[in-house]
């Protein structure tokens, strides 16, 4: 019997007509249920939000003086016609995958999303569903992550060498989700220097609770010769300018899912790549659509037409729907079509 | 592998040169010999005869990491470079060995000739058994094009660190026609036997560019001036009763060359000489179009000898009567030089290249203003009492080229690059005004930075207008300063002309795509220089 979607693609955003609300939409709307606070799923200007509990803070943090309501994980909420519920994506802390069901038919937003180990993001959990909308950053076959634990403690050897030639470790990660991945990641090699931007991060997830170790933010004041040899977190744009070069002849890394490839890794200058990412890898992609049961695939961003391709030669009903989601900016390579 | 692999990586993540000539001379200490022998032979250029092909190892790999072939090919062009592509989709390897550098060259060398379902085999075996950077290594051996940052100068400085050796006398040892199955480390590298190899070249000695006013050189009677020649740089060696005719890239040209077989009647036994090899005409070069005819051909047919005959301008005696002479000063070899060819029968196609005369510096600017009418790409400033070095030494040769000619010109085709500009836009066919119409006349990619190549390809991606599999055909706004070497007539091109050495200088953000050249105006600078 057909029934009417559950979810319809505007050029504002994906929109729910049963309930009359928007997921991750970036156009104003009044109501806009949100799958994380990166910028560009979390955008200012809507009427109301909805979102984690522990998405809350860093949204508000970044967008300001917003109307947000709060939801636990798992927690059914009634909108109109539709029940939606948020799970975990594994992300970044609170990130969500937004269920909506409406008339028993259900369909889940993954927002962006990943299943390898993080110690802080609550882990990615599968659902079953007749419709997935998936993003698909990594969607080729030649992204393979390698156990986090291995990454973690190479980024530590790295530290360890630069430490005894008594220079600084500069890491470049973005300054939400990656930057405090690494923190609470890489063991206990601290004091861990800290970029501004870092830190303001850091002092919001630490208030709400989330156990980061200690951190020493770089001032102009810093005494940097009594942290001589410290690894430092930065976002990946301050390796590039001026705010760098106070650390003297540093070691420079940046810790991002593309340094999986030689030329990304060799074209950025740094020292060092380390292949970490908060994405899915190819494995990762199929293993989740796979758990959801669905037959319809959407795929919003990342290498979109060739991932749906592969979808619909597996069987899928797979579409391309066009969004403004980004993913994983580092001059991401595209598929030249 | 595993000890080839991090000696790999250790190059790869350091831009120092001193962190490169120290990883790599720890790797010549410690290293079995045969591997040692096989990374010298792979970072000069040298390789297994290639077992596979390129396509046989895509559809194995895609085959073995069960994908479909279009998949691999889409991921390909964002990788941008096929041994990778490889190493990345293949599954995690089931057993691993440590298997050294030279059992998988060798394996190389059995299966080349052994049937396709043996080579597969062997290839997806040896898949299965090394970690991701050594199998991207292992396709490297493979596919060839072993670039990884190290010329074969820094390697050769770390291989003098590592065995106590002097630089410049390694820098000959390593040479020529040697291969690691038909030689040793010690007989290569630690033995001093002159005769151990006939056809051995010497190093070719390389100039940097004059910079500024060659007034800044010194009195003009110190030094010597000659034309220099767009040819193929090249040495001819006379020993043991045989002729070697090698390139300044080291491959062995004799057979392509067969004019030069009458000199092994005429010139003695024991002797080397560094030249020019030319197409000629009657008394003057022909333009490089010629001569780039006889490029790459193994055998050369009757009709081609005619029409574009070879020619050695000598510019050097490094060795006479068997002794090397390299160290005698540059005036005294020109003469021993000079009086060598003397004798020689006229039809043979050997002369010394001719000296241009030096009164004063500003005489000689302006003669040099001539080279584009010799034929010749500017001049060559030699210090009269200046050994024949190794190499690119600073201070007793120069090389003072022409200024190139220019041309502005429309982007109209974008092609992403290879390997590390795999993922940006570099490769642009470039057009001119032809009343209303632009014509395409030349490609280029290179000249700019990083940065400007950056902004380029956002411009690209914003502005595309048609896609022909890897080419996009741009919005022709954006205008580039074009700088080439000299313009032929071509039938091969739509616009009639091609081009030597094309490269970009300038992006021109200050002028619009209406205010570029015109076909007109190539065809002037074809009149006047072609």
């Amino acid at each position: 019997m057909p029934v009417m979607a559950v979810l319809t693609f505007t050029d504002m955003g994906i929109w729910c007509p049963a309930g009359d609300f928007f997921i991750d939409p970036w156009r104003p709307v009044d109501r806009a249920l949100i799958t994380h606070g990166h910028a560009d799923h979390a955008r200012s200007g809507h009427g109301r939000y909805l979102a984690t509990e522990t998405a809350a803070p860093v949204m508000r943090h970044r967008l300001g003086d917003i109307s947000l309501s709060t939801l636990p994980y798992g927690e059914v909420l009634r909108i109109g016609d539709a029940q939606v519920s948020f799970h975990p994506a594994g992300h970044v802390p609170g990130s969500a995958q937004i269920r909506v069901e409406v008339g028993g038919e259900v369909w889940v937003v993954s927002g962006d999303y990943k299943l390898h180990h993080d110690p802080l993001s609550e882990p990615f959990e599968p659902l079953r569903c007749h419709a997935f909308i998936s993003e698909c950053t990594f969607g080729l076959p030649v992204f393979r992550w390698t156990d986090p634990a291995e990454v973690m403690s190479s980024i530590t050897d790295w530290w360890a060498a630069n430490r005894a030639e008594g220079r600084f470790s500069v890491i470049g990660a973005y300054a939400f989700g990656k930057a405090q991945r690494l923190l609470a990641g890489v063991g206990p090699i601290g004091p861990i220097l800290t970029h501004g931007a870092v830190e303001a991060t850091n002092r919001v997830m630490r208030d709400q609770g989330l156990p980061l170790p200690v951190t020493v933010q770089v001032t102009p004041d810093l005494d940097l010769k009594a942290h001589a040899g410290a690894l430092v977190i930065a976002p990946p744009s301050a390796l590039g300018g001026p705010w760098i070069r106070r650390f003297g002849p540093a070691s420079t890394g940046f810790a991002s899912g593309w340094m999986a490839l030689r030329g990304v890794r060799r074209r950025r200058a740094a020292d060092r790549g380390f292949v970490i990412s908060d994405h899915a890898d190819w494995q990762g992609l199929n293993e989740a659509i796979r758990a959801t049961g669905a037959e319809k695939i959407f795929v919003t961003h990342g290498y979109t037409s060739v991932f749906r391709r592969w979808l619909a030669e597996q069987g899928y009903d797979a579409e391309v729907v066009a969004t403004e989601y980004e993913g994983e900016a580092l001059e991401a390579p595209e598929v030249i079509e | 592998m595993k000890r080839f692999a991090a000696l790999f990586t250790a190059l790869d993540r350091t831009t120092r040169t001193n962190a490169k000539v120290a990883a790599l001379a720890a790797y010549f200490r410690e290293a079995p010999e045969e591997d040692r022998l096989w990374t010298m032979a792979l970072l000069s250029g040298r390789r297994p005869r290639r077992a596979v092909s390129a396509t046989q190892l895509r559809l194995w790999a895609a085959e073995r990491a069960r994908i479909p072939l279009w998949l691999f090919e889409e991921a390909y062009p964002v990788v941008g470079d096929l041994a990778e592509t490889i190493a990345l989709v293949l599954p995690p390897p089931a057993h691993e060995t440590d298997a050294p550098l030279s059992y998988w060259t060798r394996l190389l060398l059995d299966i080349a000739a052994a049937p396709e379902p043996a080579r597969k085999e062997a290839i997806l075996t040896a898949w299965d058994q090394l970690d991701e950077t050594e199998r991207f290594l292992f396709n490297k051996l493979v596919t060839g094009g072993f670039r990884i940052g190290v010329s074969q100068k820094l390697m050769t400085r770390a291989l003098a660190e590592a065995t106590g050796q002097d630089e410049a006398v390694l820098a000959h040892r390593l040479m020529g026609d040697w291969a690691p199955q038909t030689t040793t480390f010690a007989a290569l590298v630690m033995a001093n036997d002159p005769s151990a190899n006939l056809s051995r070249p010497y190093p070719f000695c390389l100039a940097h560019a004059v910079e500024g006013d060659p007034a800044a050189l010194g009195p003009e009677e110190e030094w010597l001036a000659e034309w220099k020649w767009d040819g193929i740089r090249a040495q001819i060696i006379r020993r043991g009763g045989e002729h070697y005719l090698w390139s300044r890239g080291e491959e062995l040209m004799t057979d392509r060359f067969p004019e030069f077989a009458a000199l092994r009647d005429f010139l003695p036994d024991g002797t080397v000489i560094d030249g020019e090899v030319l197409a000629w005409g009657q008394d003057s070069p022909l333009p490089f179009a010629a001569l780039q005819k006889r490029i790459g051909r193994k055998t050369v047919p009757k009709k081609l000898l005619a029409e574009a005959p070879a020619m050695m301008l000598a510019y050097d005696l490094l060795e006479w009567e068997g002794e090397d002479i390299r160290m005698q000063p540059f005036c005294e070899r020109r003469r021993l030089l000079e009086g060598a060819l003397a004798s020689l029968p006229p039809a043979l196609p050997l002369r010394p290249s001719p000296l241009v005369e030096i009164t004063d510096w500003q005489a000689l600017a302006e003669r040099r203003t001539e080279a584009r009418t010799e034929l010749a790409e500017g001049l060559m400033l030699k210090r009269r009492s200046a050994p024949y070095h190794a190499g690119r030494k600073r201070g007793d040769w120069w090389k003072w080229k022409l200024d190139p000619l220019t041309i502005d010109a429309v982007m109209v085709y974008a092609q992403a690059g290879h390997g590390r500009r795999a993922t940006l836009y570099t490769d642009f066919t470039f057009a001119v005004w032809d009343g209303p119409d632009l014509v395409p006349f030349t490609k280029a990619y290179s000249g700019l930075t990083d940065a400007e190549f950056n902004k380029i390809t956002n411009w690209v991606r914003r502005n595309t207008l048609e896609r022909f599999g890897p080419v996009r055909r741009v919005n022709p706004e954006l205008v580039f300063e074009i700088a080439f070497e000299g313009i032929q007539e071509s039938t091969r091109h739509k616009s009639g002309v091609a081009l030597r050495f094309p490269r970009m200088v300038r992006w021109r953000l200050d002028k619009p795509a209406s205010e570029a050249n015109t076909l007109a105006d190539l065809k002037e600078m074809l009149a006047a220089y072609g």
